[in-house]
C-alpha cells in the first residue's frame, strides 16, 4: 500500500509538472458549459419574416401588427412573386413569406372566408415547424377574438403547468448533456493517453521490471485522474448553479456518488483503450475523434432518443453518457431519490465493471 | 518545388504506413455518415400521456378516446390521482397528464365552460411546447365537434363568417424531412474533424518526437515545410468530401440541387481554412496531448454553436458573434444552401468572402506563428 502511494504521488507530480495541460484539462470544460448554458436553446427566435402583403387592408395590416408584438419575428415588408421568394430564400436570410392575397379583407367581410399562405424555407424543418405553429396561433388568436363563432357555446380551457421548469428556460435540457458530455470525453480523453504514453517512452518497461505488482500500475494510473475528474465536476456543477441559475433539486450526496461511479467507467474506458493501443495518437484519435459525435448523438440530449431505429437505440444502450444523463436529469432537476435511478446506477457499474475487466485482461506484463 | 515533391512524397508515406489512422481518417468518417443522420430525428411523436379522469362521464371518456385516437399520444396510464400520474413523470414514462376533474361533464353542458389541468414534463422545452400544443388542438377540436353534436346547427350557420383558411408550404423539402436537413451537416463536420485534429497532430508529433529539429537544420523554407504537410491533408479531405458525396446520393437520395463545381469549390476553400486552423494549434502547443485537447474544444464549440442541431438566430447577441467566428458555420449555411437550394454564385458571394478571409488569415498567423529556429 504504501508503494501505492508513493506511485500515486508521482503521478500526480506528473500531470502537475505541466501546467499548460492542467489548463487546457480543467479552462476548457469550465469555458464550455458555460459558452453552452447560454447559447444551447430549443427555443425559436429572431425569425426574419417578409409579409408579402397585396390586400394592405384594415385585417392585414392589424395582423402584422400582432406578429411585431410577439418578439419572435423580425418583420420586413415587401409584396413578392413566387420568383422573388425563391431568389430570397436563396441567399439564406429570410425563413418565411406570410402572403395575403388581392382582396384579402373584401373576401373576409364578403365571402365569408379568405386564404392566408405562409410559404417557409424548409431546409430546416425544426425551425419551419415552429414558425408554422407560431403564425397560425397568431392568426387563429386574431380570428376568434374578432369573428367570433356565433356558435362557440361550450369551451374547454386548459390550464397548463410547466413541470420542474416553471421559467421555460429552453435551455435546461441540454445543460445536464453538456455535462455529461464533457465529463465523458475529457475523462475517457485523459485516460486514454496515461499508458500508452509509457508504452511510447520506453518507461513501461521499467515499471514492468519494478518489484510493484503490474495491476498496482493501472490504480495508480487511474487514481490522480479519478480526483481531478472530481474536481473538475465540482467546477462545472458550481458554475451551473451560480452561473446558469440550475438549481440542484435532490440530493448532493447522491448526485456526487453517481457521478464518481460515471467518471469511473469513463476512466475504465479509457483505460481500455490505451491498453488496446501502441500510441498516443491513436489512442487520442479513437478517443476524441471516434467518439465525439456518437456521444453527442447517443447521449439524447439534442435527438431523442425514442425516435430512432431499434438497431441506433441498441447502440445508445452502451454509450455509459445515455445513463448518466438520465440519473443527473432526475436527481439534479427533478429532485428525485436513489429508488427512481438504481436501474440506471446498476447499468453503469456493471459497465464499469466489464470494462476494467477487460482492460485488465488486455494489460499486458511482459514485453514483446 | 523539387524540394517540396519530396516532402509530399514523405508525407504521403508516412500517412499510408499508418493504417490505423488512415482509417481513423477515411472509414471511420463515412461510416458515421451512413449511421449517424439515422438517429437525427427531432420529430414529436408518441408523446407519452397519463390520465387522471375524476369524472368517470360520457364525455370523459369520449375526450381521452379522442386524443387516443388522434395518433400523436400514447396513454400510458389511467391514474386514480394526480399524485400518482406524477410518479410516472418521475420515472420518466410519461411527459404529460391531463386532469380531468370532477363534474366535467356537468360543469360544461349547465356552465359551458370547463377548466382541465395539463402538467407537462418541462424539462424538454421542444416536447413539452409541441406536446401541449397537440394536445390543445385536439381538445379544441372535441370542443367544436361537441357544439355540433348538441345543437346541430345547419351547415350553413354554424360555418363562422370571417374564415381564415390558413395553408402552408415547405419549400425545397415538402415533407419536412429530416435528413435534408442534418446529413449535409454530419460531412461538413467530419471534413471539420478530419482538417483540425489531424493536421494539429501530425505537426505536433515531429515536435515531440524530435524530428522537427532535423527538418529545421535543412536547406528546406518555412513554406515549403507547411506546405508539404498541408496538401497531403488538403488532399485526403477532397477524397472524403467526395465519397461524401455518393453517400448522400446513394444512401439518403439527397443530390445536389445547385452546381458541384460551386460545391468543390466552396470546400476547397473550406479545408484550405480548416488546415490553417490545425497549424496554427500545433505551432502554440508542445505535445499531441495538448494538441488533441485545443482541437477538441474548438470543435466541440463548432459543433454545437455553428448551427448544426440548434438554430444560430435564437442564440443571445454575443454568442451569434462567436458562432459567426467559426468558419464552420458559413460552410454549414453555404453547403445547405448549395446542395438543398441550388443557390448560385452571387447567393454566396457574401459567405464564400467569410471563409476565404479565414483561409487567409488563419494561415498567414500559423506561419508566422511557426518559428524554425525553436
Amino acid at each position: 500500500v504504501k508503494q501505492l502511494f508513493v506511485f500515486i504521488r508521482k503521478e500526480f507530480k506528473q500531470v502537475f509538472r505541466d501546467p499548460r495541460t492542467l489548463l487546457i484539462m480543467f479552462g476548457l470544460p469550465i469555458a464550455q458549459i458555460i459558452l453552452f448554458g447560454y447559447a444551447l436553446t430549443s427555443e425559436v427566435k429572431n425569425v426574419e419574416i417578409v409579409i408579402s402583403d397585396h390586400s394592405k387592408d384594415v385585417v392585414s395590416t392589424k395582423i402584422v401588427q400582432n406578429i411585431k408584438a410577439t418578439g419572435y419575428f423580425i418583420v420586413h415588408e415587401k409584396t413578392m412573386g413566387n420568383r422573388e421568394i425563391d431568389n430570397t430564400f436563396k441567399k439564406g436570410h429570410v425563413q418565411c413569406v406570410l402572403v395575403f392575397p388581392d382582396n384579402f379583407n373584401n373576401d373576409l367581410t364578403h365571402q365569408g372566408k379568405a386564404q392566408v399562405q405562409i410559404i417557409v424555407d424548409g431546409t430546416d424543418p425544426n425551425t419551419a415547424k415552429t414558425i408554422v405553429n407560431y403564425l397560425n396561433a397568431i392568426i387563429n388568436a386574431y380570428q376568434q377574438a374578432n369573428f367570433p363563432s356565433s356558435a362557440l357555446k361550450y369551451q374547454i380551457i386548459t390550464q397548463p403547468r410547466m413541470l420542474y421548469n416553471e421559467e421555460d428556460n429552453g435551455s435546461m435540457n441540454y445543460i445536464p448533456g453538456v455535462m455529461a458530455l464533457i465529463l465523458m470525453l475529457v475523462c475517457t480523453a485523459l485516460t486514454s493517453v496515461s499508458i500508452v504514453k509509457e508504452k511510447e517512452l520506453g518507461t513501461m518497461e521499467i515499471l514492468l521490471v519494478s518489484p510493484f505488482k503490474p495491476v498496482m500500475v493501472l490504480v495508480a494510473k487511474a487514481v490522480p485522474y479519478f480526483i481531478l475528474s472530481l474536481v473538475n465536476f465540482t467546477i462545472i456543477l458550481v458554475l451551473t448553479v451560480f452561473l446558469l441559475h440550475i438549481e440542484v433539486k435532490g440530493s448532493l450526496l447522491l448526485l456526487y456518488l453517481e457521478s464518481a461511479l460515471f467518471i469511473l467507467t469513463c476512466l475504465s474506458l479509457g483505460l481500455l483503450i490505451s491498453n488496446s493501443t501502441n500510441a498516443q495518437q491513436t489512442a487520442l484519435l479513437i478517443s476524441m475523434m471516434g467518439m465525439m459525435l456518437p456521444t453527442i448523438i447517443f447521449t439524447g440530449f439534442i435527438f431523442p432518443l425514442e425516435n430512432m431505429p431499434w438497431i441506433l437505440q441498441t447502440i445508445a444502450n452502451v454509450v455509459p453518457s445515455k445513463w448518466y444523463f438520465l440519473i443527473i436529469k432526475a436527481v439534479m432537476l427533478k429532485g428525485l431519490g436513489f429508488q427512481y435511478v438504481w436501474k440506471q446506477t446498476l447499468i453503469l457499474f456493471v459497465m464499469t465493471a466489464f470494462l476494467l475487466t477487460i482492460a485488465l485482461k488486455k494489460f499486458k506484463i511482459r514485453l514483446q | 518545388m523539387k524540394k517540396l515533391g519530396f516532402l509530399l512524397q514523405k508525407e504521403f508515406r508516412q500517412i499510408f504506413r499508418d493504417k490505423t489512422i488512415l482509417a481513423m481518417m477515411i472509414g471511420v468518417p463515412i461510416i458515421q455518415l451512413m449511421i449517424l443522420p439515422w438517429a437525427m430525428d427531432l420529430n414529436v411523436r408518441n408523446i407519452n400521456l397519463s390520465v387522471v379522469d375524476n369524472d368517470h362521464s360520457t364525455y370523459s371518456q369520449q375526450l381521452i378516446t379522442k386524443i387516443a385516437s388522434s395518433g400523436y399520444f400514447r396513454i400510458v396510464s389511467a391514474d386514480a390521482s394526480y399524485k400518482q400520474a406524477l410518479e410516472h413523470i418521475e420515472n420518466g414514462s410519461s411527459d404529460l397528464i391531463m386532469e380531468l376533474p370532477n363534474g366535467f361533464e356537468h360543469n360544461l353542458i349547465r356552465e359551458g365552460k370547463q377548466d382541465i389541468g395539463v402538467s407537462v414534463d418541462a424539462i424538454n422545452g421542444t416536447k413539452a411546447s409541441i406536446g401541449g400544443a397537440y394536445l390543445g388542438s385536439v381538445i379544441a377540436d372535441f370542443d367544436v365537434n361537441l357544439q355540433v353534436n348538441q345543437i346541430s346547427v345547419p351547415d350553413s350557420v354554424s360555418k363562422p363568417h370571417g374564415f381564415m383558411d390558413i395553408t402552408f408550404s415547405n419549400w425545397y423539402n415538402p415533407h419536412a424531412e429530416y435528413k435534408y436537413f442534418f446529413v449535409p451537416g454530419v460531412l461538413v463536420l467530419l471534413l471539420t474533424m478530419i482538417g483540425g485534429f489531424m493536421t494539429s497532430l501530425n505537426i505536433v508529433r515531429e515536435k515531440e518526437v524530435g524530428t522537427i529539429e532535423q527538418i529545421n537544420v535543412t536547406p528546406i523554407k518555412k513554406w515549403e515545410f507547411i506546405m508539404g504537410k498541408l496538401i497531403p491533408f488538403w488532399i485526403i479531405g477532397m477524397v472524403v468530401f467526395t465519397i461524401g458525396l455518393t453517400v448522400l446520393w446513394g444512401v439518403y437520395g439527397i443530390k445536389a440541387v445547385g452546381s458541384i463545381s460551386l460545391l468543390y469549390l466552396v470546400a476547397g476553400v473550406y479545408m484550405i481554412a480548416l488546415l490553417g486552423f490545425g497549424l496554427l494549434i500545433s505551432t502554440y502547443c508542445e505535445n499531441q496531448v495538448q494538441a488533441m485537447f485545443i482541437a477538441f474544444f474548438f470543435i466541440l464549440i463548432f459543433i454545437l454553436m455553428s448551427g448544426l442541431f440548434t438554430s444560430v438566430q435564437s442564440m443571445p447577441d454575443w454568442a451569434q458573434m462567436i458562432s459567426n467566428f467559426t468558419p464552420v458555420a458559413h460552410f454549414i449555411k453555404l453547403v445547405r444552401m448549395v446542395i438543398l437550394k441550388g443557390s448560385g454564385m452571387p447567393d454566396i458571394l457574401k459567405e464564400l468572402g467569410y471563409i476565404s478571409a479565414f483561409a487567409v488569415g488563419l494561415n498567414v498567423w500559423a506561419i508566422w506563428n511557426y518559428r524554425k529556429t525553436t
